[in-house]
């Protein structure tokens, strides 16, 4: 009979697994059915625009420098991602840029093409494996010698504007102007600028070569355009880290030295009052609650954007989180070790500092440690949606939607910061926790 | 402390000479620790578009403003939590996939890089740096990103915040791996058990119930990072707020229903979590 329960429980108990390893999937499997349709995923294919992902990925590894013809003036300038800070001056071009008798421009692609920006307002380009392609302005339209049907997709032609793309190059031709783009890898002038006088020297030239510029040292030169480089602008980014950095140390230490206090205030070992102990407790869920989208809001219509108002957006959050943190801390405290020094005749404040805070501020520390470097991420993000620190370069790099070579540059920032963060709150936490 | 051979003749004078070297450490450091704090937060006043002092007063304008708007239309109120109401199930729902999606990736990358259960012993620091990596970047940059390709609406941000699920649960997972029993793993891989079956029968049952406490708490971090993704464009309740607010003075009563909205529901999943975590410590300590 024993054993007959025995079964039967035991037969219990494996119905109730089988239901749990099967119904568990089925359950999750059909919220994300739900979700699929909810969220439109059939319809996100329509939507994705993947020429954009294209040009995303080629900028972030590559940049192009445009050689622009005026149809008006036939005036030609070359600038660097045709930025009027990556212009070169007046009167001098990259090599592979060849300005020849009567106006015509030779410009040469890889591979030994070239193509031949025309003073008519034309250009002439012989691509491999195609043939030789024409075309001009001719009053206010475009005249090629392509055929009108069975254009590869790499040309788009209209009577207004000709676009040609092959080989790390694309030519286009408009009323306005003949524009090629040639494409290099790398990114561009991410030392020098093309105003500084160390543009296009190696590294062992600047350090072990002749003064480069006679007005300066090289080092200190060097070091000045490097720093100011308008294209890059490194002080301001390195500012940005900072201020970011700045954000995150601020809000977290003055969340634990606020928090502190009222976690006693919270702890039902050292709270006086039941009302007391229940106020608080609320105040930190409240903090908590509103949570640092809303204080972020919130203070910044108060204080204007900046990393003061990111501090303290973090420093309210954070407030809710390690009071209810430390209250359970000192919640768990040993009351043995009071005692002991509440017999040897210590006053209340001593019995605190002697048996309450070297039983707590491991816990405390390692706590606020790894808040620290959470928040470093909180502060881009908060960065973002305030304007300030490297959150704010970073949005507004993605807003022009051009720069994505600088969108990646500060990605990259952000990683490293975030893993130097972690890395050094590691170190800190083993060496503070061991020496206490 | 371990007795020197030649300990000074007077070890009360020596105690307090040691005593005073710590304090005067601990005063330094405590000094250095304000001075910080301090020219950090007039650093931070003057890059601060506002300033501090000036700002102060204001900081409740705003709430005034918010509360004076709903007020004299406080009737209108439920309507307008009725109709946000999916914007923010739409959040919720993007919290929630993505705890799911993250916690999968996060089982399967901490099993790859925890000691004694990887199946490739030898790529574990690959696996490691890159779950750091993941861990690391933060879920904006990655919504931006994935919003300029994919346009706007709850898929970037749900890959996003997954993505970063997936290598924050994935260190708290393996920190946990690495407290598992090896005897059940042992015994399959005695009967010839494969990798899969070795994880899925001798692993993941023992720490299933700590997977689950994290990933619950992950969860409600979550519900806070897809309201904020919606408010930088990624569709959801953040979304309406940013909408709410543009509309101007006179006119937050909208916000005040979306405030609302996103304070009880962070509240009520706190609550829940922390209710749900800690009956499940407790029955843990009941015995079984």
């Amino acid at each position: 009979m024993a054993d007959a329960a025995l079964y039967a429980s035991a037969e219990r108990v494996f119905r109730r697994k089988r239901i749990l390893a099967f119904g568990l999937p089925a359950v999750i499997l059909l919220y994300l059915a739900y979700v699929f349709f909810a969220f439109d995923l059939p319809g996100l294919a329509e939507r994705a625009r993947w020429d954009n992902a294209r040009t995303l990925l080629a900028d972030t590894w590559s940049y192009k420098t445009h050689v622009t013809r005026d149809n008006r003036s036939g005036g030609v300038a070359v600038a660097i991602e045709g930025e009027r800070k990556g212009e070169y001056p007046e009167g001098t071009a990259p090599d592979w840029v060849h300005p020849q008798e009567g106006g015509a421009v030779r410009v040469a692609l890889k591979g030994g093409q070239e193509v031949l920006l025309l003073p008519g307002n034309g250009f002439r380009w012989d691509v491999p494996g195609f043939g030789l392609i024409e075309a001009r302005l001719e009053g206010r339209d475009i005249v090629s010698n392509l055929p009108e049907k069975g254009l590869p997709e790499w040309i788009s032609a209209s009577s207004s504007r000709l676009q040609v793309t092959a080989d790390g190059a694309r030519v286009s031709l408009t009323r306005a102007k003949t524009e090629l783009f040639r494409y290099f890898p790398g990114w561009e002038l991410f030392f020098f600028t093309l105003d500084s006088p160390y543009h296009g020297h190696g590294l062992g030239e600047i350090l072990f070569g002749a003064r480069i510029d006679p007005a300066r040292g090289n080092l200190a030169g060097t070091w000045q355009d490097f720093w100011g480089n308008a294209m890059w602008r490194h002080a301001d980014v390195a500012w940005a880290l900072f201020e970011t950095l700045l954000m995150a140390f601020l809000g977290t230490m003055g969340a634990a030295l606020v928090a502190l206090p009222l976690a006693f205030l919270s702890a039902k070992n050292f709270a006086p009052l039941m009302a007391l102990r229940f106020a608080a407790r609320r105040v930190f869920d409240f903090l908590r609650g509103v949570d640092g989208l809303i204080w972020t809001i919130v203070l910044s219509r108060a204080f204007g954007p900046g990393p003061m108002t990111g501090a303290l957006a973090i420093l309210l959050t954070d407030t809710g989180s390690f009071g209810k943190l430390f209250s359970e801390a000192l919640e768990n405290v040993d009351g043995k070790q009071i005692e002991g020094i509440a017999s040897t005749g210590a006053r209340p404040i001593q019995r605190y500092r002697f048996g309450v805070i070297p039983q707590v501020v491991p816990v405390l520390v390692s706590q606020v440690l790894y808040f620290l470097e959470s928040n470093t991420r909180s502060a881009t993000i908060i960065g973002a949606i305030t304007g300030g620190g490297i959150g704010l370069l970073l949005t507004q790099a993605m807003i022009t939607q051009k720069d994505w070579e600088e969108v990646t540059y500060y990605i990259i920032l952000v990683i490293l910061m975030v893993m130097a963060m972690d890395s050094v709150s590691g170190w800190l936490r083993r060496k503070l926790i061991k020496g206490l | 402390m371990t007795q020197t051979p030649d300990a000074p003749h007077d070890p009360r004078g020596h105690y307090m000479a040691l005593m005073a070297q710590r304090r005067l450490y601990g005063g330094l450091t405590l000094g250095l620790f304000a001075l910080l704090m301090i020219s950090g937060f007039m650093l931070a006043d003057s890059r601060n578009a506002g300033g501090f002092w000036s700002g102060l007063p204001q900081v409740f304008d705003f709430p005034a403003d918010v509360i004076a708007d709903t007020l004299p239309k406080l009737d209108r109120l439920p309507g307008h939590l009725v109709r946000y109401f999916p914007a923010l199930l739409e959040t919720i729902n993007i919290a929630a996939v993505s705890t799911l999606l993250g916690a999968a990736g996060a089982i399967v990358l901490s099993l790859l890089s925890t000691r004694g259960l990887a199946r490739w012993p030898r790529l574990i620091a690959v696996f490691r740096r890159f779950m750091d990596i993941l861990r690391a970047v933060p879920e904006i940059v990655v919504a931006l990103v994935l919003i300029f390709v994919l346009g706007g609406g709850p898929v970037p941000a749900m890959l996003a915040i997954a993505l970063h699920t997936a290598g924050a649960l994935g260190k708290l997972f393996s920190e946990v791996n690495e407290n598992a029993d090896l005897k059940p793993v042992e015994g399959l891989s005695s009967v010839g058990a494969t990798w899969l079956q070795r994880m899925w029968l001798g692993v993941v049952p023992q720490v299933s119930p700590n997977y689950f406490s994290y990933a619950l708490l992950r969860f409600e971090i979550n519900i806070r990072a897809s309201a904020i993704l919606g408010f930088v464009g990624a569709g959801g309740i953040g979304y309406e707020l940013r909408n709410a607010m543009a509309w101007g003075k006179g006119r937050f009563d909208e916000a005040a229903a979306i405030f609302l909205l996103l304070f009880l529901t962070i509240i009520v999943f706190d609550q829940l979590s922390s209710h749900v975590r800690g009956a499940m410590i407790s029955s843990k300590k009941g015995g079984f």
